[in-house]
């Protein structure tokens, strides 16, 4: 059940940490790594390294400090990439007003929730007040 | 501290990203070139991002923010060389560069504040 402790990764799941600036750096840079191997194009690999830049660094900020998973996914027809953040922090009292373009609390954008799901394939969202959030993309390609 | 090197061409101020920056980076960034237009009076300002293949949020504000701070010193602020892949994702991010000039390339933003020189 998320949100009592960070979600765990599920096996084959590269895990990174998000404790501090360098890490989100660090993260990008893996993220990239693994697009590449997948065979994404650029494009594709650059929305979802700004989409996984964006979670990081709310996952640092707002959840102080969490994780990152990166997990190549295989179904039949198709291949991908699921990224996964996830943070023991405070959690997210009002999803949709988080996901509305340019609400902010913490005196950013307010890009960075609502841009990483137009950016991604698949969005997934769990939080929980006082136990942490839980935010997952996935982005797929043609195997 | 590490610090991204800010050159000065006359009355213009000219700064090459090249480096994957952390969010500390890019708010020294800010801070000196804030503090460098006021000390040159340089009356224009010229990001080189041709080396990023990443502009998130958080440096697309930084870009803001400084074109913005430019503007109250009046200077003005050219953004050259973004790499259309970045391009498509900040319209996707939905993050519009709001008082940001941009051009193609260095020749072209140096002659868009062509008047500073």
């Amino acid at each position: 059940m998320y949100g009592e402790k960070l979600r765990s990764a599920p096996a084959g799941s590269v895990v990174l940490p998000i404790k501090n600036d360098e890490d989100v750096v660090r993260l990008r840079k893996l993220v990239r790594e693994q697009l590449i191997s997948i065979g994404f194009g650029l494009v594709d690999q650059t929305k979802m390294i700004t989409a996984a830049s964006e979670l990081a660094r709310n996952t640092l900020k707002y959840g102080k400090g969490g994780e990152g998973h990166v997990l190549k996914l295989k179904e039949s027809t198709k291949v991908g990439v699921e990224l996964v953040f996830t943070d023991d922090g405070p959690g997210i009292v009002d999803i949709d007003l988080a996901l509305t373009d340019g609400y902010t609390s913490g005196g950013g954008l307010g890009l960075g929730l609502s841009g990483a799901k137009r950016l991604s394939d698949e969005f997934n969202i769990e939080t929980e007040i006082g136990l942490g959030t839980t935010v997952i993309i996935r982005k797929w390609k043609a195997a | 501290m590490e610090r991204i090197p800010i050159l000065r061409m006359g009355k213009l101020l000219l700064v090459t990203i090249q480096v994957d920056m952390h969010d500390q980076l890019a708010m020294t960034l800010q801070d000196d070139l804030t503090e460098r237009i006021v000390k040159e009076k340089a009356t224009g300002v010229l990001i080189d991002i041709s080396a990023l293949d990443i502009v998130d949020s958080f440096i697309g504000r930084m870009i803001s923010n400084t074109a913005a701070m430019a503007k109250i010193l009046d200077a003005k602020t050219v953004v050259v060389g973004m790499q259309p892949a970045v391009a498509i994702t900040l319209v996707e991010l939905g993050l519009t560069l709001d008082g940001v000039i941009t051009a193609l390339n260095v020749e072209r933003g140096i002659s868009l504040l062509g008047h500073t020189l």
